[in-house]
């Protein structure tokens, strides 16, 4: 048991001794679900199988860590050295590879695929080699090992809920918040420390502190990798701000969909709960806290605050209207402050090292960092945290080394089904809550897809409605049928049905649904109409006035032809689905274009590029 | 409710009657024991807290939720079927049809779909010959579609229960269904 703050710095410093005398090389190993997804557990095996074999046990410590962000070079595994701090991270690890890298130590092996790091800790150290991204967020996911305790403590954990409870009033806590900038990671950007406020402000026996982990924004896993990889970091943020507020019970609403997330963090619970750092009289000071998880079943519309709280009492998670806002009367009508994953993530660092040391990164109307899931047409897909103020261009070009294939970038999305695109000429803006919105798009939870020139824009936007439909909770109007029109009409213009007439219609429907629907996704679910429309006007008229998808996207308006340089080799005929080629052997084949499914089956078999595709 | 054997609520699964509360008396025994653990007073409004949580360890034992079970569910927590029916309609992860012996899940998140995995699905359901949300008439594959697994790296990316699959293709598609056999 820790009984007071004194207790934990010592503690931390016996690990540490512990740790430096345990073993000179560390080789940390990426165990989150996308690691694992991608084979790392075979790898770790061999890892450990090799140590052995060479003898060197008591050397070599192979350590399971969350996800490292370098999601395009999975499985991968870090070896460093306790003793100089030389460390080396390589990518696509096979489990031949094992032995070399066990041998090396923290020198690169032969062999083996070294990565460039790309990051520094601002916590720890100055802006090392320009790097493009800062960790805060993910300062600990892929460090230490996420079901130990004893690691987390290592890296300062714990010690500014000490902080805060022994040596802060609940007001200085509020006022570092405030004073911080920071804002609210889920997507709307409120100020965190004017939310806490509020519920401080109430009177009342019972509040609640809520952490929304239903991470919905179908692309963005950021949450996940925070969940999984630094699961104390959550729960101490949510103790500091139990503290802040006045709340001795915590909830972490969590998608029933991320096993591992839940696994890691009962754990963490657990050990939190044996020393005493959750549970009766934290640290001497005579706070209380504890917490439970909730799990979601798959809602989208639950990130929306006031609909996760009616999940939470076991009904359907459908919004209701604010105010009364959830910081005078949320969970079982008590104050409830409900915050994100990643804001959370950012609390104990703040607390740590102050407002002011905060504010240095990032921007002045949005400090701090931000972090993105990057994925799409980009050579390196994964997770990135970068200050606030950085370029689409640094995380694009820079950080995701440009675009797959050598093609043109086209668009990247924001924000996911709340968002937008933005297109090439924006890529010099410097991102942040406010640029964002300016630009039509918005932050939202950070997702970011990238998309080149064979995407269509239209069919995008398509998608996205077809998501709003599927996650429309159907409480109010707009939403429920005003986006199923939307849908209809974008699926219109599609199929080559679109008229200017249905373009005008889609902007004005587009602008009611706006300002007309209840909660936030319904206010939002007509951007990436929106957002298209004004930055790809010209492909929507396209569409609608050509019949013709530029990137070949659009099934119905494609035409698949043989041109003549078929040597007819039969290929395509064999793969075509339906029969729809026909010709003779060593003849020019033919297409039936009533038959044609526009599947493009024939189009990726050719050989001789004797298919046109119009 | 219908006679034991004669509901047709068994297609495919392996326990696939409606009347699973008879017919399995174990399973009834370890629902009705993580119930009997949970605080259930009198107040309706507590206990419905606990509803979910309550569904989400009935479906992982049977599989889905048949109205045995959710009236079974209802009755505990003191709350009407129609409550309880209303919160499994709603959210997407509760079913209360049986699913085949294969899930298959193509994930449709923004990183998969940019990569083409629409064209997987509709290999998937041509293959099939269901549509996302069916199960086919042997009761071997339920055919669905997921939001991001977080594997947007391997994109477009499958998953066949718990097993994932990277960078599918359509011409993929029948070697993924061999697999399952």
């Amino acid at each position: 048991m820790i009984e007071n703050a004194k207790q934990l710095a010592e503690k931390a410093d016996g690990i540490r001794k512990e740790h430096a005398g345990r073993s000179k090389i560390g080789i940390l190993v990426s165990m989150g679900t996308c690691g694992i997804a991608a084979g790392t557990t075979p790898i770790l095996n061999a890892i450990r199988d090799e140590i052995k074999k060479q003898g060197r046990d008591g050397e070599v410590e192979v350590i399971e860590t969350g996800c490292m962000g370098l999601c395009h070079s999975e499985p991968t595994v870090e070896v460093f050295d306790r003793e100089s701090g030389a460390s080396v991270i390589y990518g696509q690890v096979t489990e031949q590879q094992a032995a070399a890298i066990v041998e090396s130590g923290s020198k690169p092996a032969a062999g083996a695929t070294a990565l460039s790091r790309g990051w520094y800790y601002p916590e720890d150290e100055e802006n090392k080699d320009n790097a493009l991204q800062a960790r805060i967020v993910l300062r600990n996911t892929g460090r230490i090992n996420p079901q130990s305790l004893e690691e987390y403590l290592v890296q300062d954990g714990y010690a500014a809920l000490a902080k805060a409870v022994t040596t802060m009033k609940p007001q200085d806590v509020i006022d570092t918040i405030i004073a911080s900038g920071l804002r609210g990671r889920g997507g709307g950007g409120f100020p965190t420390g004017k939310k806490w406020a509020f519920a401080a402000a109430q009177k009342n026996d019972t509040k609640y502190v809520i952490c929304n982990a239903d991470e919905g924004d179908p692309g963005a896993f950021m949450d996940r990798a925070v969940l999984e990889g630094d699961p104390h970091a959550v729960l101490e943020a949510m103790a500091i701000a139990g503290y802040a507020i006045g709340a001795t019970k915590g909830i972490i609403y969590i998608r029933a969909e991320y096993p591992l997330a839940i696994e890691r963090l009962n754990i963490a619970i657990d050990q939190a709960r044996k020393e005493g750092l959750l549970g009766k009289n934290i640290f001497g000071a005579g706070f209380d806290f504890d917490l439970e998880l909730k799990y979601g079943a798959g809602a989208f519309v639950c990130g929306e605050e006031t609909a996760l709280i009616h999940s939470i009492e076991g009904m359907r998670g459908e919004p209701t209207f604010k105010p009364p806002f959830p910081a005078i009367s949320g969970l079982w009508k008590k104050p409830t402050i409900v915050n994100n994953v990643e804001t959370y993530a950012n609390v104990c660092a703040i607390i740590r090292k102050g407002a002011d040391w905060f504010k240095k990164i990032g921007t002045a109307g949005s400090p701090g960092t931000k972090v993105f899931a990057l994925a799409g047409k980009v050579n390196k897909v994964g997770l990135v945290e970068v200050p606030m103020g950085t370029t689409l261009r640094d995380i694009i070009f820079g950080v995701g080394e440009g675009i797959k294939d050598g093609r043109a970038f086209k668009a990247v999305q924001t924000g996911g089904p709340s968002g937008g695109c933005l297109k090439a000429t924006e890529l010099d803006t410097a991102i942040d809550y406010e640029s964002l919105k300016a630009l039509g798009s918005m932050m939202g939870s950070g997702g970011m897809i990238v998309m080149d020139e064979d995407d269509c824009m239209v069919n995008i936007a398509r998608f996205f409605l077809e998501f709003t439909l599927d996650e429309s909770c159907g409480k109010c109007t707009p939403c429920r049928i005003g986006n199923k029109r939307l849908y209809e009409m974008l699926q219109d213009i599609c199929e080559g049905r679109g008229t200017m007439e249905t373009l005008e219609k889609l902007d004005t429907l587009s602008r009611t649904i706006k300002d007309t629907a209840l909660c936030g996704l319904g206010q939002t679910s007509p951007n990436p109409v929106l957002s298209t429309m004004a930055q790809f006007k010209d492909e929507y008229l396209q569409h609608i006035q050509e019949k013709k998808c530029a990137a070949g996207v659009c099934h119905k308006l494609i035409t698949y032809t043989i041109n003549e340089s078929c040597v007819g080799c039969t290929l395509c005929a064999r793969n075509c689905p339906v029969d729809a080629i026909s010709g003779e052997r060593k003849g020019r084949h033919v297409i039936d274009q009533d038959k044609c499914i526009k599947c493009g089956v024939c189009f990726e078999a050719c050989k001789f590029h004797a298919i046109d595709k119009s | 409710m219908g006679d034991a054997c004669s509901c047709g609520g068994c297609v495919g699964s392996k326990i696939g009657c409606d009347n699973v509360l008879d017919k399995f008396p174990e399973q009834k025994a370890d629902l009705e024991k993580y119930m009997d653990s949970l605080p259930i007073g009198k107040e309706k409004e507590a206990n419905r807290g606990l509803l979910i949580q309550c569904l989400h360890k009935a479906q992982g034992i049977y599989g889905y939720l048949p109205e045995s079970v959710q009236l079974f569910v209802a009755n505990k927590l003191g709350l009407h079927l129609s409550e309880v029916y209303g919160v499994i309609s709603f959210y997407s992860y509760f079913t209360d049809i049986p699913v085949g012996e294969n899930k298959i899940n193509v994930c449709l998140g923004t990183a998969c779909f940019v990569k083409g995995a629409d064209k997987v699905m509709a290999e998937f359901e041509r293959v099939l010959g269901v549509k996302d949300g069916q199960t086919t008439e042997n009761g071997k594959f339920t055919l669905g579609g997921l939001r991001c697994v977080g594997a947007c790296s391997l994109a477009p990316v499958v998953m066949v229960n718990d097993r994932v699959y990277g960078n599918v293709t359509p011409a993929m598609v029948g070697d993924i269904i061999a697999d399952c056999k």
